[in-house]
């Protein structure tokens, strides 16, 4: 089976360092972003079929981040991370082509169903 | 009025800024009923008496001309009758010689002349210097009598001509003398005297042609009447009042009567003779159309004070009620505001709260949940179930975290309102399903009144949902198991349909009812967040509607949301 990359974007190092070794125990291959410019190089050498992204970032701001990454990749599915809950964040962040939209703290179940969910709606067309 | 004083009543313009409201209104209401009476009844009382004084003069002028014309014109009948007299006495005297009169027979063919051409005569005699009557025609035997004893005798002596005050005769008739005096060339001097009786004066009087409740006559300069009176009495009767003050042209006077009697006193003297003439009318006949008057005036002032006085007092009581009212309204309106304010400041401050807390509460996530992962897939751990609960226990904590600030997002999250159509019996039946199980379990009763042929309203069903779900979830934590929680539904009137929901369980005290809306405040410490009730106040209020709470501890609660059948939701406001 192949092995799925995961890429996490977070400024929150400690947060996606601990998130990362979790994924990577149930099988991802998971690699960490700090930023968004460190998220596109890391995309542009090896790309993912997931990213999971973080809204609020100190400069590059997720939604760009989201922006640009569904521009130039838009093969990669991306989960994105807020603190909010509710229905218009997840509404926006469809609209602007994200897959899911989860809130923090995680579930990791949750987080991985997603993940799973996302790759399967890979192969199908876009709507 | 001094300037001080003026200054005091423009003070009475201020309303009091301070003080307790009812009292406020209570100066207020005073100060405006003050200063309206002063504006309308002061001018209307200057103009009153203003009108009344100039009435009062005007017809007084009216009555009392025609009466002091009257007067005159008698007193000039009664004054070229004795003068007439006077002249014809006068005129014989000069006439004719001494000896020529002292010859009675003479004396009697002129008499009888004088007696045709000059009504009234009743005597006629000559006296000698020495004041002897020399010759007397007449009724009486009077030749021979002495008169220089008497003091009209030294009075025509002085003054060349007397008319005496009328006296009874011996035939009981009122007379009076009239005497001259003729001097010669040559120095010699004698006496003319004629009696006259006064049936003339009757006749000049009755010429007046006074009314029947007026009385006219004449009196001498002591008082006495000259001429009988209708209402004092006979000839020589005093007056039983004093005597006007001396005026030779006819004057008018107001005064009373013996018996108290208001009357109108309008008198002459005579300037050559010892008269005085007299006419006395009551005030109440002859001031009869001014006392009309001065009640009608009385009256209509009265009646403008009476409508001045209802009118400002109304007035006033609606002016001060209105104001009592808008300004309440605007209280009441800005403390509505303010809570709103309240409740926005706190939700922007519980939404930066619950983002900063959200992160670390993540980081927290994570390395809990990979302690749990290395200790499940790392295998041969010591002590691996007790690690195992540790780091469930962090990870429960932080779903604790997560779920409180959570719903503080929720609570400061922007609320976008989306109206449909709907029945709000069907979103109550909708909510119900939600709680269905809670219910069972704690055989809790929902007892439902819903109103049938519901006209269906325009509101946002989601926001509904929450609100019949905060408002149940309270009544079901506050009933006892097997409890009761009933739902009613109405019409109330056109524009509003309500919703009560009623439980009988716990109830709330005075004290939590004050502070039900008010963020962050519960009374189930440890679980609640204190945000239910203000998040269901919020969303009525921004669908249009209003929230009610009674309660009584012990007894139950009952809540009634007011809902709107036209939505009038504000939309997109921060919250």
């Amino acid at each position: 089976m192949e092995q799925w990359k995961v890429l996490l974007v977070d400024d929150e190092a400690e947060f996606v360092s601990a998130l990362s070794e979790r994924l990577m125990l149930r099988g991802l291959d998971a690699r960490t972003a700090s930023s968004g410019e460190e998220a596109f190089r890391l995309v542009e050498n090896d790309p993912p079929q997931v990213v999971v992204l973080d809204v609020m970032m100190p400069g590059l701001g997720g939604i760009e981040v989201l922006q640009h990454l569904k521009r130039h990749h838009p093969g990669i599915q991306i989960v994105l991370l807020t603190g909010m809950t509710g229905t218009l964040q997840s509404d926006e962040a469809r609209r602007l082509g994200a897959f899911e939209c989860l809130t923090k703290p995680l579930n990791i179940d949750e987080l991985i169903k997603v993940i799973n969910a996302a790759i399967a709606a890979r192969d199908e067309p876009q709507p | 009025m001094s300037p001080g004083k003026w200054w005091n009543i423009l003070h009475l313009l201020n309303i009091p800024e301070e003080g307790s409201s009812p009292e406020r209104y209570r100066v207020l209401r005073r100060n405006i009923i003050f200063l309206m009476l002063l504006v309308t009844i002061l001018p209307l009382f200057f103009m009153a008496l203003v009108n009344y004084h100039e009435y009062q003069t005007r017809l007084k002028e009216e009555i009392v001309n025609p009466l002091r014309i009257l007067v005159n014109k008698t007193k000039h009948s009664f004054e070229l009758f004795l003068a007439e007299r006077l002249s014809a006495v006068s005129f014989i005297a000069s006439a004719y010689s001494f000896d020529q009169l002292a010859e009675e027979k003479a004396l009697n063919r002129i008499f009888t002349v004088m007696k045709q051409e000059f009504g009234g005569f009743v005597d006629l005699g000559l006296i000698d210097v020495t004041g002897l009557q020399v010759s007397y025609v007449g009724p009486y035997n009077l030749s021979g009598k002495n008169y220089a004893d008497q003091p009209w005798f030294h009075e025509v002596q002085v003054r060349g001509s007397y008319i005496s005050d009328v006296f009874m005769g011996y035939r009981r008739f009122p007379h009076l003398v009239i005497a001259v005096q003729h001097w010669t060339d040559s120095g010699r001097t004698w006496i003319l005297r004629a009696t006259i009786d006064t049936e003339k004066f009757n006749n000049l009087i009755a010429s007046m042609g006074l009314d029947a409740k007026s009385d006219g006559f004449l009196l001498n300069k002591s008082g006495v009447l000259q001429t009988p009176s209708r209402t004092i009495g006979g000839v020589l009767e005093p007056l039983p009042l004093p005597l006007p003050p001396v005026s030779y042209e006819a004057n008018v006077i107001e005064g009373n009567d013996g018996d108290g009697r208001h009357i109108i006193l309008a008198y002459t003297y005579f300037a050559h003779a010892p008269y005085v003439l007299m006419v006395i009318k009551q005030a109440g006949e002859v001031l009869k159309s001014w006392y009309t008057l001065k009640t009608e005036i009385f009256f209509i002032f009265s009646a403008s004070v009476l409508a001045i006085l209802l009118v400002v007092f109304k007035l006033t009581d609606l002016l001060v009620r209105q104001m009592r009212e808008s300004e309440e309204r605007r209280e009441a309106a800005f403390r509505e505001m303010e809570h709103t304010h309240k409740l926005s400041s706190i939700g922007r401050l519980a939404a930066g709260v619950a983002h900063e807390i959200n992160n670390p509460m993540a980081i927290i996530n994570e390395k809990a949940g990979l302690m749990k992962d290395l200790i499940e897939y790392g295998g041969g751990f010591p002590e691996k179930d007790k690690f195992l609960s540790l780091a469930d226990a962090i990870l429960q904590s932080v779903n604790r975290c997560r779920s409180i600030t959570h719903r503080l997002l929720g609570f400061a999250r922007r609320m976008e309102v989306q109206i449909e159509v709907l029945d709000l019996n069907e979103v109550i039946r909708e909510t119900l399903t939600f709680l269905e199980k809670e219910s069972q379990y704690r055989n809790v009763e929902f007892h439902l009144q819903l109103a049938e042929d519901l006209p269906q309203i325009a509101s946002d069903r989601g926001q509904l949902q929450q609100v019949f779900l905060n408002l149940l979830n309270n009544a079901l934590a506050a009933v006892r198991d097997g409890g009761t929680i009933s739902i009613t539904t109405r019409e109330k009137d056109a524009d509003t349909e309500t919703v009560c929901i009623e439980d009988d369980g716990c109830g709330m005290s005075k004290e939590t009812l004050k502070h039900v809306f008010e963020p962050f405040y519960t009374t189930k410490k440890g679980e609640g967040t204190g945000l239910g009730l203000p998040i269901t106040y919020g969303i009525v209020k921004k669908l249009g509607g209003d929230i009610t709470v009674q309660s009584m501890e012990g007894k139950g609660t009952t809540i009634t949301i007011y809902l709107p059948k036209r939505s009038e939701a504000t939309t997109g406001r921060e919250y």
